[in-house]
Formats: C-alpha cells, sequence, structure tokens
C-alpha cells in the first residue's frame, strides 16, 4: 500500500497574529512555522503507525510550498515516512494548492491523508478538491482509520455524532482528533531524516479561483464587566436583560 | 441565473444550519437581483415547501434512499445537475460536516472559486469584484477574499448569519437524474439523541480542568439543560476522558460562536480562545483574578465554581419561573 501525507505550514499557535503593506500581507517577523497540527498529529501519525503495523507500506509526505517549508518537511520525516516531495510554489488558493497535490498523487496511491484544516486559512477544503480531481471517494474529519484488507474503516463527524463507514482503496480522508497520539521526534529519526529524498519539483500551470484582497483584526472586546460571586443573580439579570442571550 | 442553496438535512429533518444558508441565499440573490432556488438531497420529512418563507422560491428535490446518507461524491454530482437546472451563478452552503465535504468537491468539479466560512455577505463592487469575509488564524483575524470566477461557491459560518422567516411557499420540483452507487457504505450511526449539537447550539456552557474531576459536570449539565444548551470542553478535559472527544473546543478541536459561550475553570489559553472568539457574549467563571480568560470575556465572576454555578444555575431557575 502507498499512502500520500499532505503536511501544510502554519504559524505556531502562539504567533502573534499582524499584519503589514496596508493590511494585505501576514507578518512574518518573528513568528515560528510549525506542521499543521492536524497533519502531524493525526494525519502523519496515523500514516505511520500503520507502517508500524505493515511495514510494506510506502509513506510519502507531499507540501506545497516555498524553500521555507523545507525545516517543516525534514521535521515530518524525522516523525515518519519515507520520502518527500515539495511542490515549489506560494499561494493561498485552495484550487491551486490541491492541483499540485493532484498532480503528484497522479501515479497512484491507495490512500492520501490530508488534515481537517490549515489552522492559517481554516480552508477545510483541500481534501475535497483533491478527491475531485482524481475521482476518488472522499471522507472527511475522520476520528479513526482501521485497514482491512482492500477496504478502510472509517470513523468520521457528524453533526451530534459519529458515523462508521466503510470504503474500498484508494479513498481520499481528512483527519482529525481521535485518529492517533502526538508524537513527538526523537534523535534516531532526526537523523535519518537528513538523508531521506526531498524532491523539488516545480507546480503545474493553474489559475487560481481566488485572491485574499485584505485582512482585519476583530474589533478588540469594551473589557469585561465583573460581578460580585455574591450577588449571582445579577449576573443572570444581565444576561436576560442587558445581553439579552437567555 | 440564480443563487442556489443546498439544504443540508439528518433523519429527514432540516438542519438548523440550512435555514441560516437559505436566509444568507436569498438575501443575495435579492442584491444580485436574480432568483432563490435550493436543492435537497434524500427523504425528507419535513414540509420542504414552506421553506419558501426563507426566501427561495424554488426547490429542487432529488427523492431518493440512496441520499440519506453522505457520499460526497455523489452528492456533488446531483447538486451540479441543479446548477444546471437553475443557472446558478452563486452556490450556498452551510460551512457544517457536510457542506465541508460536498462543497470543495464542487469548486473543483466546475473550477468556480470556494470561500468557506464567510461571516458576512459577499460586498459587490461596482468593478464587478466579489468579495466575502471569512475567519483566519482560528477567528483571530479576519481576511477578505475575491473569488475571481464566474460561478461562485460559499460556505456559511454557522451561527454567524441571523436566519429570518417571512411568508411564502416554495414550488417542489422532483430532480429526476442517476444516482451513482455511493462508494461509502454506512455501517453504523451513534448520534446522541436529545442533545443539542454543539455546532449548532445557540448557548453552550463549557468546563475545564478547574472542575477537579468528571464526578463534577452534575452541575454543568444542569446548567445546560436549564439553558437548552450544549456542552462543551477544553482540550485536557477531553484528552484525559472526563469529558467526549466531540465536546473539545479550540484551535485543534470544534470553533464554535454562540451567543453565548459561558466558560467555566478554564485558563482561557490563546489556544482555546482560538475556538470560542468569535462567541457573541462570553462569560467566564473563574477563581483566579489573573486568569488570561478574562480578558476576552463580555461577563465575568471571579470566584470558585463549586460555589458559584449552583448559585447561577438557582437564579436561572428563579428567573424562568422553574
Ligand atoms: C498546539 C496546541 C493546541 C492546543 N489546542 C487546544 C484546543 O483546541 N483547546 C483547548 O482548550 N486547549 C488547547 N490547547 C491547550 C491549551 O494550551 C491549554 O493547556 C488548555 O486550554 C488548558 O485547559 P484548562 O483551561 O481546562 O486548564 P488549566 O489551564 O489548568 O486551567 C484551569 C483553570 O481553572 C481555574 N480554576 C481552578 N479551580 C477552580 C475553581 N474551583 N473554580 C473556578 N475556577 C477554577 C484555574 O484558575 C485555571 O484558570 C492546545 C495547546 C497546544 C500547544
Ligand atoms: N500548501 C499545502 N501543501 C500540502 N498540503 C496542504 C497545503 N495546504 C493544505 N494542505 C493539506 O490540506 C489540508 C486542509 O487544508 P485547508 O483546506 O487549507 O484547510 C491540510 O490539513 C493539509 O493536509
Amino acid at each position: 500500500m502507498k499512502i500520500l501525507v499532505c503536511i501544510s505550514k502554519t504559524p505556531d499557535t502562539t504567533a502573534k497574529i499582524a499584519f503589514t503593506d496596508n493590511n494585505t500581507k501576514f507578518d512574518n517577523n518573528g513568528v515560528q512555522w510549525i506542521i499543521n497540527p492536524y497533519d502531524e498529529w493525526y494525519a502523519l501519525v496515523r500514516a505511520i503507525e500503520l507502517k508500524e503495523k505493515d511495514p510494506s507500506i510506502v509513506i510519502h509526505l507531499c507540501t506545497v510550498g516555498s524553500a521555507d517549508a523545507d525545516p517543516i518537511i525534514r521535521k515530518a520525516l524525522a516523525l515518519g515516512g519515507d520520502e518527500a516531495i515539495r511542490v515549489n510554489a506560494d499561494s493561498h488558493d485552495s484550487f491551486f494548492i490541491a492541483s499540485q497535490i493532484a498532480e503528484i498523487a497522479k501515479i497512484g496511491y491507495d490512500l492520501i491523508f490530508t488534515g481537517k484544516e490549515t489552522i492559517d486559512y481554516n480552508g477545510s477544503s483541500i481534501g475535497g478538491m483533491v478527491a475531485e480531481l482524481l475521482n476518488l471517494p472522499y471522507v472527511s474529519l475522520a476520528t479513526k482509520f482501521e485497514q482491512s484488507g482492500n477496504k478502510a474503516i472509517i470513523t468520521r463527524e457528524i453533526e451530534g455524532g459519529e458515523e462508521i463507514c466503510e470504503v474500498e482503496f484508494p479513498v481520499t480522508v481528512s483527519c482529525q482528533k481521535g485518529m492517533a497520539e502526538q508524537r513527538i521526534p526523537n534523535m534516531r529519526g532526526i537523523m535519518a531524516a537528513r538523508t531521506k529524498t526531498l524532491k523539488v519539483v516545480e507546480p503545474i500551470a493553474i489559475e487560481a479561483l481566488t485572491a485574499i484582497t485584505s485582512f482585519e483584526l476583530p474589533p478588540a472586546k469594551a473589557g469585561v464587566k465583573l460581578v460580585s460571586p455574591d450577588n449571582v443573580e445579577e449576573l443572570i439579570r444581565l444576561l436576560h436583560e442587558e445581553a439579552k442571550v437567555i | 441565473m440564480s443563487v442556489l442553496i443546498y439544504i443540508d438535512s439528518a433523519d429527514g429533518h432540516v438542519k438548523k444550519s440550512s435555514l441560516e444558508a437559505l436566509t444568507y441565499g436569498s438575501t443575495l440573490a435579492t442584491q444580485l437581483d436574480v432568483s432563490a432556488e435550493a436543492v435537497i438531497l434524500g427523504n425528507s420529512s419535513d414540509d420542504i415547501a414552506a421553506l419558501g418563507k426563507y426566501g427561495v422560491k424554488k426547490i429542487y428535490h432529488a427523492n431518493n434512499d440512496l441520499l440519506n446518507h453522505l457520499d460526497a461524491q455523489v452528492f456533488t454530482n446531483v447538486i451540479s445537475e441543479a446548477v444546471t437546472a437553475c443557472g446558478a451563478s452563486v452556490i450556498i452552503f452551510s460551512n457544517n460536516v457536510n457542506g465541508k465535504s460536498i462543497a470543495p468537491r464542487l469548486s473543483a468539479k466546475l473550477k468556480a472559486g470556494l470561500v468557506s466560512g464567510a461571516v458576512e455577505l459577499p460586498v459587490l463592487s461596482a468593478s464587478g469584484a466579489f468579495t466575502v469575509k471569512k475567519a483566519v488564524f482560528s477567528g483571530k483575524a479576519f481576511a477578505n477574499i475575491s473569488i475571481t470566477t464566474a460561478v461562485k461557491i460559499i460556505t456559511v459560518a454557522p451561527n454567524s448569519y441571523k436566519t429570518i422567516a417571512g411568508e411564502g411557499t416554495a414550488e417542489v420540483v422532483l430532480l429526476n437524474t442517476t444516482i451513482g452507487t455511493p462508494k461509502i457504505k454506512i455501517t453504523a450511526v451513534n448520534k446522541v439523541t436529545g442533545q443539542v449539537p454543539l455546532s449548532e447550539a445557540d448557548i453552550v456552557v463549557s468546563a475545564g480542568r478547574g472542575l477537579k474531576g468528571p464526578e463534577n459536570w452534575g452541575m454543568i449539565e444542569e446548567m445546560a439543560k436549564l439553558l437548552g444548551a450544549a456542552t462543551a470542553c477544553s482540550r485536557p478535559v477531553a484528552d484525559t476522558d472526563w469529558r467526549p472527544h466531540h465536546e473539545h473546543v479550540g484551535q485543534t478541536g470544534l470553533a464554535i460562536a454562540p451567543n453565548l459561550y459561558i466558560a467555566i475553570g478554564i485558563s482561557g489559553a490563546i489556544q482555546h480562545l482560538a475556538g470560542v472568539n468569535r462567541s457573541k457574549t462570553i462569560v467566564v467563571i473563574n477563581k483566579d483574578p489573573e486568569a488570561p480568560f478574562f480578558k476576552a470575556a463580555d461577563y465575568g465572576i471571579i470566584g470558585d465554581a463549586f460555589d458559584v454555578v449552583p448559585k447561577m444555575n438557582e437564579a436561572i431557575k428563579k428567573m424562568k419561573g422553574l
């Protein structure tokens, strides 16, 4: 079995969010970059767990990004995976990125894992687009994944619960909490990652379907109205009469 | 030309988030001066024609047993037939579970630009630009994104657009199409019944590690029941199995935007705030006056949850005359 895991690079969860160039560009200044948590903790680690059970499995990682994504992809390789492919392009258009991934995946993978969403642009759309471009079934928001012969048995989120489904390979799956437990790369992994192949390919020509025109920060909160713990009824009154939310 | 809205349903009932999508779509149609039409898939026990009160004139119904469970590939093909039938230039989904699964596929199929999680109506400029605002960086900022293709797809963030019901019934037209065999076979559905789904809840009562242990959640559940609210929790609470995983909100859990979010014994770490910062009103109960959550709150009580929460429950009962 061959698995492709889609890896993206996102600002650290505590990064300061600010913009430059008249609020048209994200301010990279002082920002630490990490592997998008959904891609790392759930998609990649689950793929590694499958390979640990069945060493014949081959795992490829794929990212669409410029050279500054290399440390992220090396870190992912330190966790596991056999080799990585970077498509040398910077874009925030989901369709552009998905088309690049689909081009890489064309050679045939049994399983394509993405994260549920990127924590910067929060599109939650690349997995579905890749699946459509490759004419594959798509199971989104998976919380569990098992392989059983030529079938995948997947638990996915639905509103107010979960659904268990079966689907034959090949399939595209977006991964979230529950799939696997977070891991920390060890020294052996880090050393091994240095010699693993990181292939860089140029993008195919694709026209973007969207463009970010500007960013805004949310308006600042007016400040908290504190109520004494001895006067709880006052809080309920405020919620009822002032905020009108209960 | 028209705006086409996808009506999402489960167990034969239309979801609340779809009513928001219907209102959003028909308001947009009025702005664009085109008709508002909708499409619904699978069997339905609701009165579909009555959805006309949200502003849609015509509803295509693909009434087929094979469409009672989501297979995004099959759904995409059916919806794209509806797109052709009504000559849709904008297609609206809710950014809920099914919307996240279908809209991207439809976008790739039609090469129609997609913005997911819109928080407002698009801004239409005189020059023809069509710009949609969405939350990015987990609610820490917004981006204005222009869709540059002729056909456009928007998914609307749940609880971001208020449902408006007026008058009117819609004409229901059966959509007869060949339906592909789903490749995804559903073998089991586990649903918590009788509870408000977290993503759709107007009020959410949430608790964190400050509650000390799972045995103390009785008062939280009581408050949720009194308020008709859903319950949520911080990540460590779900990680230690004090509460089920689907209650975990935050950067790596569910992102929600209820009218009221009550946070009890939660410190307000940046990753937690990322999932709840778009709530309209935030109430924080914490015994530590320095807890970061107070900075993001509208109302707060500095106090011990074990003292304050039972008192709140009594006060709610009194207010509701219970
Ligand atoms: C990459 C990453 C992603 C993360 N994603 C998430 C996420 O999605 N969601 C999330 O929630 N966290 C997330 N976290 C974890 C986050 O950083 C915090 O550790 C977590 O939110 C803390 O949970 P808590 O507030 O319940 O616990 P604590 O931080 O331990 O806070 C407990 C609070 O309860 C108060 N308290 C104690 N006793 C009482 C009492 N008797 N009455 C009233 N108050 C009391 C304390 O003053 C304290 O403020 C993430 C972390 C990382 C690094
Ligand atoms: N630039 C990228 N390169 C490779 N994979 C990506 C990239 N951006 C997003 N993905 C994958 O697609 C998933 C969903 O991203 P998004 O649709 O942008 O929220 C992520 O969790 C990744 O697995």
